[in-house]
C-alpha cells in the first residue's frame, strides 16, 4: 500500500507561484530597487504608496504575491538542494526547512498586510 | 516525503555510478538548468524585500524614507541588479516552458512554440504596465 503523496498539491503550489512570480516580480524589483533608488522615476509619495498597498484588493493581490512566490521558491530551492548539490539524505529536513519557511513567511505577510 | 519504494526481498543491489557534486558545471545546459533554479534564491528574497518595503509604509513616513535610503546604498543596488536579472531569467524561462509543458495542435499540426509562448509574454507586458501606472501614477 502506497501512501499519497502531497506532492502533486505541492506542485500546483508552486507552479501558481511561478507564473505569478513571472508576471509581476520583475516589474516590482525594477521600480522599487532600480529605476526609483537611481532616479529614473519620481519616487511615489508615502501618503499615496500607503493609500495604494491599503486597499483591498492590492492587499490580496500582494498577500498572493507574497505566498505563493515563497511556495514556488521553496519547493525550487528544495530541488536545487536536492538535485544539484545532491543532498538526498536529509530531504525530509530539507523540505520541513524550505516549505515552513514559507508557511511563516506567508502568516508574516498576512499579519503586516492586516496591520498596514 | 515519505517515499514508499516496494521491496523485493533478496533484490541486488543496483550499481550506481558516484556523481560529482558539481556535475551541473561541467555542460552549459545544466549549467543553465541551477541557473534557473537558483532563480528561487531572487525570488524569496524578493518576497523579503517587498515585506520590508510594505512593513515600513505601516510604520510611518520616517520608516520610508529610511528604507528608500537603504535601496540607494551601491552594495544593495549591485545586489537588487543581480537579484533583477535572475528574475528575469525565471519569467523568460517559465514562460517558454508553456507550449512544452502543454503543446496546442490545431488541425492535426503542431501550433509554432512562439505562438503558445505569445499569450504570457503579452499578459506579461500588461500587468507589467498596470502595476507601474498604479505604483507610480498616484503622485
Amino acid at each position: 500500500m502506497s501512501k499519497r503523496s502531497n506532492e502533486p498539491f505541492l506542485w500546483s503550489l508552486f507552479s501558481a507561484g511561478g507564473m505569478i512570480a513571472a508576471l509581476m516580480v520583475p516589474v516590482l524589483l525594477f521600480l522599487f530597487c532600480l529605476a526609483i533608488p537611481l532616479g529614473w522615476v519620481e519616487a511615489p509619495s508615502y501618503s499615496s504608496l500607503l493609500k495604494l498597498a491599503q486597499h483591498p484588493l492590492a492587499r490580496l493581490a500582494l498577500f498572493a504575491i507574497c505566498s505563493l512566490s515563497l511556495f514556488h521558491g521553496a519547493h525550487r530551492f528544495r530541488f536545487t538542494l536536492y538535485d544539484g548539490l545532491q543532498i538526498k539524505h536529509l530531504n525530509e529536513l530539507i523540505a520541513i526547512f524550505c516549505y515552513g519557511g514559507a508557511v511563516f513567511g506567508t502568516a508574516l505577510a498576512g499579519y503586516i498586510l492586516w496591520d498596514i | 516525503m515519505k517515499q514508499s519504494p516496494s521491496y523485493t526481498l533478496y533484490h541486488p543491489k543496483w550499481f550506481r555510478k558516484r556523481v560529482s557534486t558539481w556535475w551541473w558545471a561541467e555542460q552549459w545546459r545544466s549549467f543553465k538548468f541551477i541557473l534557473r533554479e537558483l532563480s528561487s534564491v531572487a525570488v524569496i528574497y524578493f518576497v523579503a524585500l517587498l515585506l520590508w518595503l510594505l512593513w515600513s509604509l505601516g510604520r510611518g513616513p520616517d520608516w520610508y524614507q529610511e528604507f528608500q535610503a537603504w535601496m540607494k546604498e551601491p552594495l544593495v543596488m549591485a545586489f537588487n541588479l543581480i537579484a533583477f536579472l535572475f528574475v528575469l531569467y525565471h519569467s523568460i524561462t517559465w514562460f517558454n516552458l508553456a507550449p512544452k509543458a502543454m503543446p496546442i495542435r490545431l488541425g492535426g499540426k503542431r501550433l509554432p512554440e512562439w505562438m503558445v509562448a505569445a499569450p504570457n509574454y503579452a499578459a506579461w507586458i500588461v500587468i507589467s504596465a498596470v502595476i507601474a501606472w498604479l505604483i507610480l501614477g498616484g503622485n
